[in-house]
């Protein structure tokens, strides 16, 4: 079979495992394969490929749900989407959710997602409680918040066994609406000012025109859930991408003219409106297999990150670089980071993250080399779950805490058992 | 409330989403209840109904009665999906297969109904439903002693609507053509005439809410039995079905 990532590259045959029940995965995990967990496709590298899939998103019964403390028991492919269809009607929401929502809760804690309330919030493991974990020799741990084994999986990419159930914690919302203020900024440091200014309300996020000659010049989107008991949440009707978009559709003039209308489509400099939670969280998802629109040879997303006291210079660098290159992003996504927590992998730390799209095509991995060396020259990293190129070395000279990862993989045997094309690629 | 009997099934299951979902409570019942508590909470969350599970085996006749009684609310809908199907060949030589086979989708039905029957008797309103089969319309050498003993479950079910109009209560003979389930994993089906779980259960909830008497599903299997059930006997003896 043919599982792909989100980014559609690379590619793999692989052997699909459906995860059925805890003695039949036991069983599987008993014969001398490796595996990599996969949820629901939506990394966009290689970090859930490999030969041996376990696919865990029919592993998906909603187990308990606490109405006092909001806190929901779920197995580990429960999807983000089925968890607000259930319970935004009730009043709940997903503490921490990142821009799709079509993303299993095992694949949430394994990526440890974050999302535009990170700066207040943290990442998805700060609102996991406890989950189970099956090891490569089908013993099956309890992981609480503290435990070695939360550091390493939360963020872990899959790498420390299989998550079978997880308890999460619930918001209380009373609305199915966002208040959600945009404004447009004139340039970079125009547009971090627009975020410090707004970092007290919950969620924030920028759609950065990368194209354009004023560097940095935004649409800055910022927002919290109204108080207007509006609860009758039902789904959107979603457009789809029937058919893959040949490669040529995208280039410098169609992305610029896309850029371009999207900036004027916000008509004054600051806006409020009502949207929809599904608009304001997930404006993407309203279209079936947009990565379609890259064409066959498929795409990957560059995201970094930057300390705080570094942004502003390699953000500058790293735009320049990209606009002079001329290669298209379709999405550019910048966003205001808070603390690190203390999970091993886990990709943010507090500062500013820029995340774009590149079509695979030549001369981009080039490109993207050069852009690693202006990341790491300014203490930064980049993101595990959009990742499917970057080198060894980067990632071992970013990731500080990876020494800790490796001993953990090691001290439960795990390194033969649970691999992806990612972790043999970054040795990891 | 709804009660489904035999509720480990891919149809029963699905049958409890699709009521779920329209907001009536649940009674799942079957030999193991232990393997559905996942199963339970989980509709019983998403949907926020109530779903309480019971112990029963069809093939205990002796012990329907008291099941029945023990249920603290009675149904307003009762859903019979229990089934069961071996290979032909190993029911002809085998008498204690035929049996099984008889007594889960034939006596182990009639048992249980002819209590619910009375129940609902005195109550003037509710439903039966109940999973026969297109096999029962006909029998041939391929799957005889399944079809005789849902042919026995369809004669029932037809007696038991005729007794039941009075009475304002709907009986609904279900008879699916192929159905990709547990049961038939083993089989290569034509998938043009194969039905989900799922489609079957909501053709089932469909059929009840619009009074209905017998419903095919697929649909096509309607016209499809009608062509076998008209052949004569003299040509169909000779064929190989």
């Amino acid at each position: 079979m043919n599982l792909k990532s989100w980014g559609l590259y690379p590619k793999i045959k692989s052997k699909v495992f459906p995860l059925i029940n805890k003695t039949q995965l036991s069983k599987l995990l008993s014969s001398n394969k490796e595996f990599i967990p996969y949820g629901n496709g939506k990394s966009y590298g290689d970090s859930a490929l490999n030969e041996n899939i376990i696919h865990t998103k029919k592993y998906n019964f909603f187990l308990n749900f606490n109405e006092g403390t909001g806190l929901l028991h779920v197995q580990s492919g429960v999807t983000l989407d089925e968890v607000i269809e259930v319970f935004l009607p009730r009043g709940w929401f997903i503490k921490i959710t990142p821009g799709t929502k079509l993303i299993t809760v095992g694949g949430a804690i394994s990526a440890d997602i974050h999302g535009k309330n990170h700066h207040i919030d943290g990442c998805f493991s700060q609102s996991v409680e406890e989950f189970t974990l099956m090891l490569g020799n089908g013993e099956i741990k309890t992981i609480k918040k503290n435990d070695e084994l939360f550091y390493a999986t939360c963020g872990g990419m899959g790498l420390t066994g299989v998550i079978l159930d997880a308890k999460i914690y619930l918001k209380k919302v009373n609305s199915k609406y966002i208040n959600q203020t945009t404004i447009k900024t004139k340039n970079l440091k125009h547009t971090f000012e627009v975020f410090e200014k707004y970092q007290d309300l919950p969620y924030s996020v920028a759609w950065i025109d990368c194209l354009s000659r004023d560097i940095g010049k935004a649409i800055v989107m910022v927002g919290d859930f109204r108080d207007d008991n509006n609860l009758d949440y039902k789904k959107d009707k979603n457009l789809n991408i029937p058919f893959m978009f040949p490669t040529f559709v995208l280039n410098k003039f169609s992305v610029k003219l896309f850029n371009y209308l999207y900036y004027k489509k916000a008509p004054k400099r600051i806006e409020e409106k009502k949207v929809s939670i599904d608009s304001f969280f997930y404006p993407l998802d309203k279209i079936n297999n947009w990565n379609r629109i890259y064409g066959k040879n498929g795409f990957t997303q560059y995201q970094f990150i930057l300390p705080k006291e570094s942004s502003f210079q390699g953000l500058q660098e790293i735009l320049s670089k990209i606009a002079s290159s001329g290669k298209g992003s379709f999405l550019a996504v910048l966003k205001l980071y808070g603390k690190e927590n203390k999970n091993y992998l886990s990709f943010p730390i507090a500062g500013y993250s820029l995340a774009l799209d590149f079509k695979i095509e030549k001369g981009v991995f080039e490109l993207l080399d050069t852009l690693d060396e202006i990341v790491l020259k300014h203490g930064g990293r980049m993101y595990l779950a959009k990742d499917a190129r970057m080198s060894k070395e980067t990632l071992h000279k970013s990731y500080p805490k990876i020494k800790e990862f490796l001993n953990i993989r090691k001290k439960y045997n795990l390194t033969d058992k649970f691999n992806s094309l990612q972790s043999k690629r970054l040795d990891i | 409330m709804i009660l489904i009997i035999g509720a480990k099934s891919d149809i029963a299951k699905k049958c409890a989403h699709e009521y779920a979902k329209n907001g009536y409570n649940l009674t799942l019942a079957s030999r193991d209840i232990l393997e559905l508590q996942d199963f339970a909470s989980d509709i019983k969350i998403r949907h926020n109904i109530n779903v309480i599970l019971k112990e029963f085996d069809i093939t205990k006749f002796e012990t329907h009665q008291e099941f029945f009684e023990s249920l603290e609310k009675k149904p307003f809908g009762t859903i019979v999906v229990s089934g069961y199907m071996n290979e032909q060949s190993i029911c002809e030589s085998n008498f204690k297969e035929s049996l099984k086979t008889i007594n889960t989708n034939f006596t182990g039905a009639v048992s249980i109904l002819n209590i619910v029957a009375k129940h609902l008797e005195t109550k003037k309103e509710g439903f039966i439903a109940a999973v026969s089969s297109v096999a029962g319309d006909r029998g041939r050498a391929s799957n005889y002693i399944y079809g005789s003993s849902k042919a026995g479950l369809s004669a029932y079910l037809s007696g038991l609507r005729n007794r039941l109009y009075k009475s304002n209560i709907q009986v609904l003979t279900v008879k699916p053509g192929f159905v990709n389930t547990k049961m038939t994993a083993h089989l290569d089906l034509p998938k043009k005439l194969t039905a989900s779980p799922k489609k079957v259960a909501s053709d089932i909830y469909k059929a009840v809410e619009k009074n209905k008497n017998i419903l095919y599903t697929k649909w096509i299997w309607k016209y499809i039995m009608f062509i076998i059930k008209s052949i004569p006997e003299s040509i169909f003896k000779r064929l190989n079905l």
